[in-house]
């Protein structure tokens, strides 16, 4: 008696909202796709590749967007509570926004070490990994590596190959129409690859300034040399005593051409480049950045065209 | 090659035996198999040799970071051999044909084991994201309903945060303050539950309203707003031990909906109060979403509390008479346009309370309150490292509703980096004071410093 009084005065609203839930039945898919969200539009669109019509990706991350600075935006639970896989830049590139987003997804396919959680940063070749103490007095850097690996066309194969392992893994039954797809993939990637190469080889060990430190792959693959950050230090602002430095590096080597990542504001690159008679070019650094830009391969299309004119422009 | 040297160290130590096992007495002359026994002896220390050498040359590579599980691949581009000294892997004998390496299995999905200081660094990996959160206020001008400290470090939120196991993570935050310590937060969230369910256990702040749910330093101001002093339990708000449930539901397209319910202990600051073990107080909580546009979100929530509170502790009547029931609605219209997300935002949004307060009148007569409160902001972020803001307060108390304070605040938050702040309030209000029971004006400057050490878990949207 005494208990039925409790439940009834103090548990009622409680009650009344859980039977809410509880009625709800969970929705099931009908399609057999493997439903996968991706991070970044690089991770959608290298799963696109192998995956091919036995896959429907989606993108969390625009193309145009800064990968630090995602909102966790509730709608993205919507998609996140029915994916098979979750594909994963890694290296704490996405720490500020997923991990929320993951845990309140509900879904325990993808938590972090389930079967459906992927970090594409486990197959790729990472550089600047800090040795020896790591402070924030070097501004936002990843204790784990540069997360912008995907820029280096041998890491987009790897991390495919990893992609094939794994969706062969959870469709046994498709294995070989997820290798033939890497096959071709791969075969596909090698002669983009020799294009690219051969349109950048007359630009060998030419010297660029960056906006954020987004290019260590890009250019270590194909040998640019990367000598100046716009940012003083990776996620701080420009400063005025850091870009007069940097005009002043540019000016004695002679360096012309400064890399901005769409997501940021042209007012100091142009400014630089103003003193130093230099070029402001707009690289991409992901799938989805321009509209054009809708694959893999289109990436490094636009971006070798890009440079390959600023350079011709700036001789 | 850490395969090969692997299999070779296998293959090694599996001929040991057999070697050792060879019958000497199949030999014939005993000179020929002394021969044989010395010979076969050298053999055996040579291969230790190799075996050793193997060994260390297997965890120097274990040690190195490359591209680890796909590093056995060895997936090459053809074309990264054609300029040397521009590969940035050198290439391998003879890279495996595509058809082997589809058919090697998966890698396994471990943690990366990076080490940064020798083997004993190695336990540190399974340690807890620590963070620490310092929040130093100032205040100067005149408040003699609510007087802040001079100066104070107001709060030292400590936070850790892991992952407990593949069912669950954990959550706790302590707070450090002027006054002691507190743990303002310590739960344990399941998040494998059939059913879409997702529960949480342990200390925490009710989801009762979106100003309630935010820890004091994630606040777009230095202050909470009026109403949370007056009808929400002040700077804890509703912060107690529980049980939550929330799960998504159906909604209709493009809209996100999700509900809540929660049943915690009963003592909350000043709003509720359990006397007795049965006194829960519970809390639910409807919410829905919708992107207007990739840039532009609307962000609706509807709350509901109920629990005891403490006035007729110590009186004639029956304590559990007494009850508080909390209503709140919310709601936030943000703007981040995405390719200028750490320049350009907006946010508004405005929150409404209503409490109705069973207590006793002063003539000792049973009597409800029925007072209302509510706060309307906006922040808009001028460029990467400035925001300007401003808020609108009003609130009944919540034990005389006829007695209205209002208020109103400008601030100004310059960011060095994304790990501090610095910012500057102006508050002003137009406050009831219970010593002088005359209303009085409070002008003030705030300012706070706010920074972040270590790996502080980002807040939910």
């Amino acid at each position: 008696m005494f208990l039925a009084k409790l439940i009834q005065k103090s548990l009622a609203a409680a009650l009344s909202l859980a039977l809410v839930l509880a009625i709800c039945a969970p929705v099931t898919r009908a399609d057999s796709k493997i439903q996968i969200m991706t991070a970044t539009t690089d991770l959608a669109a290298l799963a696109e590749e192998i995956g091919g019509d036995k896959v429907q990706v989606e993108s969390i991350a625009r193309g145009y967007q800064d990968p630090h600075f995602v909102e966790a935006k509730p709608s993205f639970l919507l998609k996140l509570r029915h994916a098979d896989l979750l594909i994963v830049v890694g290296l704490e590139l996405e720490i500020g926004w997923l991990p929320p987003l993951i845990t309140q997804s509900t879904n325990p396919k993808i938590q972090v070490g389930a079967p459906g959680y992927f970090d594409a940063s486990r197959f790729a070749k990472i550089l600047e990994i800090p040795t020896g103490a790591v402070t924030r007095a070097e501004g936002d850097v990843h204790p784990q590596g540069n997360p912008h690996y995907w820029l280096d066309p041998e890491n987009g194969l790897r991390i495919a190959k990893g992609i094939a392992d794994k969706l062969s893994q959870m469709r046994p039954g498709d294995a070989a129409y997820f290798a033939q797809r890497y096959t071709a993939f791969e075969q596909k990637l090698k002669q983009a690859d020799q294009q690219w190469m051969a349109q950048m080889k007359p630009y060998g060990g030419r010297k660029i300034v960056t906006y954020h430190r987004s290019w260590p792959n890009f250019a270590e693959h194909f040998g640019l040399n990367v000598v100046g950050y716009v940012e003083p230090r990776p996620g701080i602002p420009p400063s005025p005593q850091h870009t007069v430095e940097l005009i002043g590096q540019m000016k004695r080597d002679g360096i012309k051409v400064i890399c901005v990542e769409p997501y940021f504001d042209l007012k100091t690159p142009n400014a630089v480049a103003r003193d130093t008679s230099g070029k402001v070019l707009v690289l991409m650094p992901s799938v989805g950045g321009e509209k054009e830009i809708t694959d893999y391969f289109k990436l490094f299309d636009y971006d070798i065209a890009k440079l390959k004119q600023a350079f011709d422009e700036t001789k | 090659m850490k395969r090969f040297a692997l299999s070779f160290i296998l293959l090694s130590i599996s001929t040991l035996p057999a070697l050792a096992q060879e019958p000497p007495a199949a030999k014939p002359a005993a000179v020929t198999s002394d021969a044989r026994i010395q010979s076969l002896e050298e053999q055996v220390r040579v291969l230790v040799e190799q075996v050793s050498q193997l060994r260390a040359e297997v965890r120097t590579l274990r040690d190195t970071k490359g591209p680890d599980s796909a590093g056995e691949n060895k997936v090459v581009l053809a074309s990264s051999r054609i300029e040397a000294g521009m590969l940035p892997s050198a290439p391998e004998p003879a890279p495996q044909p595509i058809v082997a390496l589809a058919a090697t299995p998966a890698p396994a999905q471990v943690a990366q084991t990076q080490t940064y200081g020798g083997a004993t660094s190695n336990a540190k990996l399974l340690n807890p994201d620590i963070s620490m959160i310092g929040d130093f206020i100032g205040t100067a001008g005149r408040n003699t309903v609510s007087p802040g400290k001079a100066l104070e470090l107001h709060e030292s939120e400590v936070g850790m945060q892991a992952i407990i196991d593949p069912y669950a993570r954990a959550d706790v935050f302590i707070s450090f303050g002027e006054e002691g310590v507190n743990v303002e937060e310590g739960y344990l969230t399941f998040t494998s539950l059939p059913a879409g369910l997702l529960m949480k256990v342990g200390k925490m702040r009710a989801e009762f309203g979106k100003v309630n749910t935010i820890h004091n330093h994630a606040l777009a101001y230095i202050d909470r707003p009026l109403v949370t002093n007056n009808l929400i339990g002040g700077e804890d708000g509703i912060d107690d031990a529980g049980i939550s449930l929330t799960r998504f539901l159906p909604a209709p397209k493009n809209w996100f909906a999700e509900g809540t319910a929660q049943v915690y202990r009963g003592d909350s600051s000043d709003v509720f109060s359990s006397n007795r073990r049965q006194d829960v107080s519970v809390v639910g909580h409807l919410r829905a979403y919708r992107d207007l546009t990739e840039s532009t979100n609307i962000d609706l929530g509807v709350s509901y509390a109920r629990g005891h509170n403490n006035a007729g502790i110590n009186t004639t009547f029956d304590p559990e008479n007494f009850t508080t029931n909390l209503y709140g609605a919310d709601a936030t219209l943000r703007w981040k346009p995405l390719r200028r997300a750490i320049y350009k935002s907006f946010l508004f949004r405005t929150e409404l309370f209503w409490s109705n307060r069973d207590q006793l009148s002063p003539l000792n007569v049973f009597q409800t309150q029925h007072a209302f409160g509510l706060y309307s902001s906006a922040e808009y972020r001028l460029n990467r490292r400035w925001t300007l803001g401003g808020r609108f307060d009003r609130s009944g108390h919540a034990t005389n509703a006829n007695l209205t304070d209002t208020g109103f605040s400008g601030i100004l938050t310059y960011w060095p980096s994304e790990f501090s702040q610095i910012r500057t309030q102006y508050r002003y209000g137009h406050l009831w004071d219970d010593k002088t029971l005359r209303y009085t004006d409070a002008n003030e400057i705030l300012f706070q410093f706010l920074f972040v050490m270590g790996a502080h878990g980002a807040h939910p949207f």
